[in-house]
């Protein structure tokens, strides 16, 4: 067994030709919030679709809780939240829920709790397809919460929500991590990276940092995570000249 | 592969059928209505009972096809088929679940068309009903298998519609429904001869003109059962895993 939740090793992922992730190294400890946070298009979803065990892969290795990822000994230890909502449109909050409760082996039981969990308690007999952007996104949240997995990776999770449930959600994270889960969150909204333990930012394909936010903050001088990451690229474009 | 989960598949696929009535009503009122047309079109009982038990096995068949094949496709660009797929789900799960929803939707379609056909159209028939229901759930599941497939070849729905002329007109068109097979030119019949649906349309002719069970009648059966689990073995190889 490793310390590590996730282990990524020398990882290089190309897609439609073009390397997407250039050989990427970093781990996750047990137990934390790691926020993956980078411009739209560095390669987020492509590391997370690698951690998930779904993502094809030139090199590298990925071990997730101490299986190589994708293993089927952890397709009950891994919750994964896609980027776009992934339920089915047409069943109700309840049906998509329990339907993979099912799949999961997770009890009955689990589907309500879930559903209380990411606060759609009141819209469990709503159809999916007619719910609002938020409570789609939430939907699909709920789906990765079943079986209470070890290991949690949300892709940008809180886009559409407003402050109040964001910071609800975050709570939720925290409360998780808490318990022992592992969690990995992308993002690419700056202000939501203070509420992670541990920071990965990416930028074209590559990890340009990875450190506690105040440790980010205090080796760039700059107040603000925004500014520290702008800093960061800045300082790489000096060692690269 | 497990039965809970693939249980738990076809149990979802036909909650998702029946919060979509409309969907439902064509499926069984499409085929009962072409039926009733096609029997006062032939005008002459002896023509429709000629044709009238073919159609009762390419209705099912053709649906089906078009229903998995786009079911399918929305499973794959919806995203719910990459969730399935980090879950403890086996392919076969899925395919299986598949087949078992449509089958019984399919049960159900036959089961009224055939009623229509039998009492109020007055379809005459030699071999037994219980032969054909049998022989139309084949078509059906056929029509499941084939359109698996079809899916894995189809990025956009406008695509899968499309596959359905491209897969079964040829067929229908080859399978001796307007032509016998044994009248075509050498290199036709040997493309028919490849095609499942010629032997779905030959069992149903034998059992038109045939009582009991003929070897024809098994034979052509145990073709169309074969290609059913080929095509949903092959489909199972395109649901991948790990995706580019
Ligand atoms: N299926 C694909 N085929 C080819 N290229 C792809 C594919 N998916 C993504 N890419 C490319 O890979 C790169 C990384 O994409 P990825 O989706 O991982 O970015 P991201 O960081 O998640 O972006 P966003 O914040 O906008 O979601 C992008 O340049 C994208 O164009
Ligand atoms: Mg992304």
């Amino acid at each position: 067994m490793t310390n590590y939740a996730i282990e990524v090793r020398d990882l290089r992922v190309a897609r439609g030709g073009r390397a997407v992730l250039h050989d990427l190294t970093f781990e996750v400890p047990h137990g934390s919030v790691v926020g993956l946070l980078g411009p739209s298009g560095c390669g987020k979803t492509t590391l997370m679709r690698a951690v998930v065990g779904v993502q094809i892969v030139q090199s590298g290795t990925v071990t997730v809780l101490g299986r190589p990822a994708g293993h089927r000994d952890l397709r009950r230890r891994v919750g994964y939240a896609t980027q776009s909502p992934a339920v089915y449109a047409d069943l109700t909050v309840r049906e998509n829920l329990r339907y993979f409760a099912a799949v999961l082996g997770a009890d009955r039981g689990d589907a309500d709790r879930v559903a209380e969990e990411v606060g759609l308690g009141g819209a469990r007999d709503q159809v999916a397809a007619s719910l609002s952007g938020g409570q789609l996104n939430r939907a699909s949240l709920a789906v990765a919460l079943l079986g209470r997995p070890e290991l949690l990776v949300f892709d940008e999770p809180t886009v559409g929500l407003d402050p109040v449930l964001r910071g609800e959600l975050w709570e939720l994270f925290h409360e998780l991590a808490g318990r022992g889960t592992t969690l990995l969150v992308s993002s690419h909204v700056m202000d939501e990276a203070a509420r992670c333990e541990r920071l990965l930012l990416m930028r074209e394909g590559l990890i340009i940092a990875d450190d506690t936010p105040d440790a980010l903050r205090e080796r760039t001088g700059a107040d603000d995570l925004e500014q520290a990451f702008l800093k960061v690229i800045e300082q790489r474009g000096k060692v690269a000249a | 592969m497990s039965p809970a989960i693939t249980l738990a598949t076809a149990r979802r696929i036909l909650t998702q059928l029946r919060h979509d009535h409309r969907t439902l009503g064509l499926i069984v009122g499409v085929p009962t209505l072409l039926m009733i047309l096609l029997r006062y079109v032939l005008d002459r009982p002896q023509a429709f009972d000629r044709y009238g038990p073919m159609l009762l096995a390419i209705f099912p068949f053709t649906v089906m096809f078009i229903v998995t094949s786009i079911a399918t496709l929305r499973e794959r660009t919806s995203g719910t088929l990459e969730r399935l797929m980090t879950m403890p789900l086996g392919r076969l799960d899925l395919l299986l679940g598949y087949a078992l929803a449509f089958g019984l939707t399919a049960l159900v379609q036959v089961g009224v068309v055939s009623a229509v056909a039998l009492t109020w159209l007055g379809l005459d028939l030699r071999g037994s009903v219980w032969t054909l229901l049998a022989l139309t759930l084949f078509a059906a599941l056929l029509g499941v298998a084939l359109g698996l497939l079809a899916s894995a070849f189809a990025r956009t729905e406008f695509q899968a519609v499309q596959f359905m002329p491209a897969f079964v007109l040829p067929q229908l068109l080859l399978a001796g429904l307007f032509v016998p097979r044994d009248q075509m030119s050498t290199a036709l019949r040997w493309i028919a001869d490849a095609l499942p649906l010629s032997y779905l349309v030959e069992a149903m002719r034998e059992l038109t003109g045939q009582a009991g069970l003929t070897g024809t009648l098994l034979r052509d059966t145990a073709v169309v059962a074969g290609c059913t689990v080929l095509g949903l073995l092959l489909g199972a190889a395109t649901l991948r895993r790990r995706t580019p």
